[in-house]
């Protein structure tokens, strides 16, 4: 930890002395998510979906592999041991509308966990890293959820893996032979089945791994804070323990309320119902769409519906739904106003608020609707912000905006004046 | 050097999707002038109707099986739905959810009859079925299935309520929808009249269902004593309430098991703040205790 002020672990009994010593794991997590780790004494709610996102993760996993115990990746039973699943084994519909609910959830919280970056630019320097990360850990779920959507091997299992296959035939020369390697045949098979719940399998722990990377990164520079004024002394600062772990356990508390309310009451809200359909190549669905979380960057893929001088329509679509994600990765260098809060910008706020937040709105309800006018043209204008936004807006509002001014320190935030540090708190 | 990179990058998407943006209005314009909506108005478009309101017993978060009617759903099924419909991912033994004892779930297997070998001869054979067998398909496989039927296969119905929109009240509108096709949709879609072979029903997607009204009059099916009249609405509900236990025979359990963990949650989460309000208090700003420490 980079604070000097950071407490130190005192192992207090001969077992802790013996493992302090010899594996000095407890050290580890009292440093990570423990007293030893000061984290700034102003974060808002908005700072709690960092810890919901590791908590689902590992709800994920651990549902997981307990449906493994009872799935078979075989074309023939997929769709059937999933009822089987639901049906016959203990609490088997307990663990899968877990499962499929805690995708959704873990996606709510992660896409409230990036906005929240935009927000206060968590992404600038000196948290370039833990950024760059995120995005990859971004981009692994999505892979792990859509090959975990196609497992039940119902309708929009199969015709999704058909179509997200099928973006890489949009590729020219080589695009053809990589779908058919992708799937392992011409359509999704047995041989597509087998790979995808094999990486479905293995992903959440390379995730798990990128987590841990995220997390380190972090204690380099520590928590940002909704002020985006850094830390300046010990009096800004608290132990994340009790103070943090006291305020994610009730925000946990409410996460899984939430969830809950879905996995009991509303389980199949948040699919589609063809996908209790089996899987037929020979019928396709009347609407083709991904799952919910999708949607954004779906209706980006269906906006280009008109070749671009020598670039098909389909390529475009393509590159454009590839880099509005890919595009996060230069953030850090794209918006350069010193000013990291979004509370001290007022132009930024306006370009967020009445910019990016509508548009993702408009994307994302486009992305679920049939491909047809209006959707179409509606998406077509959203798409056409998404991206100036990000690569337009961001990086000239900074040259424009007078940013208002910002707090002496976190504790002048908090306090109003600058007192020394409460003593025995 | 990123930033115009970026820059250059964003305009060419921007331009790019803005171009087909004016494409779709130059293609949307006739349309929207001609008919006043962004679509070509269909047949389809036109005489669709949603599903009709219905309620069951098991309707909602506090929803729960009405096992009476479960059973005159599940006589409907066996005497009428069977005939074409198979409903693979339910065994007998599930029966004996409904409120029938191991015996009788014994003997109504039994009824039935069930693909099997000839412990003789070794040939395939049909058997009465046992508790552990799942309801058998009326075909041998799905090229019969399809010959007998027009070409259109039947769905299994296992699953039915939770693979359409609309549910259980979809499929109480297909039973009761059927109806000769209005004169306002041939005078406005002339080449939109019902194929012969098909049967009219607005509450399906595309308006002519291959199925022919398996409800048809009442009494088709006799109730037994103490049940109510078997009208063709009744019918249909029942056999609605039915599908939708055998889509998912773990529903009300999943309410059951809802309600004290959603109040186990609450207790907790009310717990979580207070110890939060408790741990913060000491040093949150305009608290009197908080004044009250930083002069100790």
């Amino acid at each position: 930890m980079s604070f000097p002020w950071a407490r130190e672990y005192q192992p207090t009994n001969g077992l802790m002395k013996f493992l302090d010593e010899k594996l000095p794991l407890p050290r580890l997590v009292y440093g990570a998510i423990g007293a030893g780790y000061p984290v700034p004494r102003n974060l808002s709610y908005m700072w709690n979906f960092g810890v919901l996102a590791g908590f689902c993760l590992v709800l994920q996993i651990v549902t997981g592999v307990v449906l493994a115990m009872h799935y078979a990746p075989n074309a023939l039973v997929a769709f059937g041991t999933t009822e089987h699943i639901m049906r016959d084994v203990n609490w088997g519909w307990l663990m899968r509308y877990a499962h499929a609910n805690g995708a959704s959830f873990f996606f709510i919280v992660v896409y409230l966990h990036i906005f929240r970056g935009f927000f206060y630019s968590s992404y600038k320097a000196p948290r370039e890293m833990i950024w760059l990360l995120g995005v990859v850990i971004f981009l692994l779920m999505m892979a792990t959820a859509f090959m975990g959507y196609v497992l039940p091997w119902g309708q929009m299992s199969f015709w999704g893996a058909k179509v997200i296959t099928g973006l890489f035939s949009a590729i020219p020369v080589v695009g053809e032979p990589i779908q058919v390697w992708l799937l392992g045949g011409f359509a999704p098979d047995d041989a597509a089945l087998n790979r995808f719940f094999s990486l479905h399998f293995l992903l959440p722990f390379v995730i798990a791994g990128v987590v841990i990377l995220h997390i380190w990164a972090l204690h380099i520079p520590g928590s940002s804070n909704p002020t985006g004024v850094e830390i300046k002394d010990e009096s800004d600062t608290v132990p994340f323990h009790p103070y943090y772990t006291a305020k994610d356990g009730f925000g946990l508390g409410v996460f899984l309320i939430a969830y809950c309310v879905m996995v009991f009451f509303l389980p199949n809200y948040l699919g589609h119902p063809d996908n209790y359909i089996e899987a037929n190549p020979l019928a396709t669905p009347a609407h083709i769409v991904p799952e919910w979380y999708f949607w954004p960057f779906y209706a980006i893929l269906r906006s280009f519906t008109v070749d671009f001088f020598f670039v098909p329509a389909k390529l475009m679509g393509v590159l454009a739904m590839f880099s509005a994600i890919l595009m996060w990765f230069f953030l850090p260098w794209l918006d350069r106003s010193p000013v990291r809060s979004g509370h001290y910008r007022p132009l930024f706020r306006k370009f967020f608020w009445f910019g990016l937040i509508p548009t993702m709105a408009v994307l994302f309800y486009c992305g679920g609707a049939p491909a047809i006018e209006p959707y179409v043209m509606l998406s077509q204008l959203a798409t056409a912000y998404y991206f100036l936004h990000f690569l337009v807006v961001l990086p000239l509002v900074s040259s424009f905006e007078k940013p208002e001014p910002l707090p002496f320190s976190i504790t002048e935030s908090v306090l109003g004046s600058d007192k020394p540090a409460l003593s025995g708190e | 050097m990123i930033r115009l990179f970026g820059i250059s990058i964003g305009l060419v998407f921007a331009v790019a999707v803005l171009w087909a943006f004016a494409n779709g209005v130059v293609s949307v314009a006739p349309v929207v002038s001609q008919y006043g909506s962004f679509t070509e108005p269909t047949a389809e478009t036109v005489f669709h109707r949603h599903p009709k309101e219905l309620h069951l017993q098991s309707d909602g978060p506090l929803g729960t099986w009405d096992y009476a009617q479960l059973q005159r759903g599940y006589q409907v099924y066996k005497e009428v739905c069977s005939a074409c419909h198979s409903m693979k991912f339910l065994a007998f033994r599930d029966l004996e959810q409904l409120g029938y004892s191991p015996a009788q779930v014994k003997a109504e297997a039994a009824t039935w009859q069930v693909p099997g070998v000839n412990p003789d001869t070794g040939e395939a054979d049909m058997r009465p079925g046992t508790p552990i067998d799942s309801f058998p398909s009326p075909y041998p496989n799905k090229i019969a299935a399809a010959a007998a039927n027009n070409n259109a296969v039947p769905p299994d119905l296992s699953l039915i309520t939770k693979a359409r929109h609309g549910g259980a009240s979809y499929v109480y509108s297909l039973l009761t929808g059927f109806q000769p096709q209005p004169a306002a949709l041939l005078k406005e879609f002339p080449d939109a009249k019902t194929p012969p072979g098909l049967h009219y029903n607005p509450y399906f997607a595309n308006l002519n269902l291959a199925m022919a009204p398996p409800l048809t009059a009442e009494g088709q099916v006799a109730y037994g004593p103490g049940n109510p009249k078997p009208t063709i609405n009744q019918m249909a509900t029942d056999v609605a309430a039915f599908l939708t236990w055998t889509a998912e025979p773990k529903l009300q359990k999943r309410h059951q098991t809802g309600w004290p963990v959603l109040g186990f949650l609450l207790l907790a989460t009310i717990l979580a703040y207070l110890a939060k309000q408790q741990i913060w208090a000491a040093i949150k700003p305009k608290k009197t205790a908080a004044t009250g420490s930083s002069d100790a």
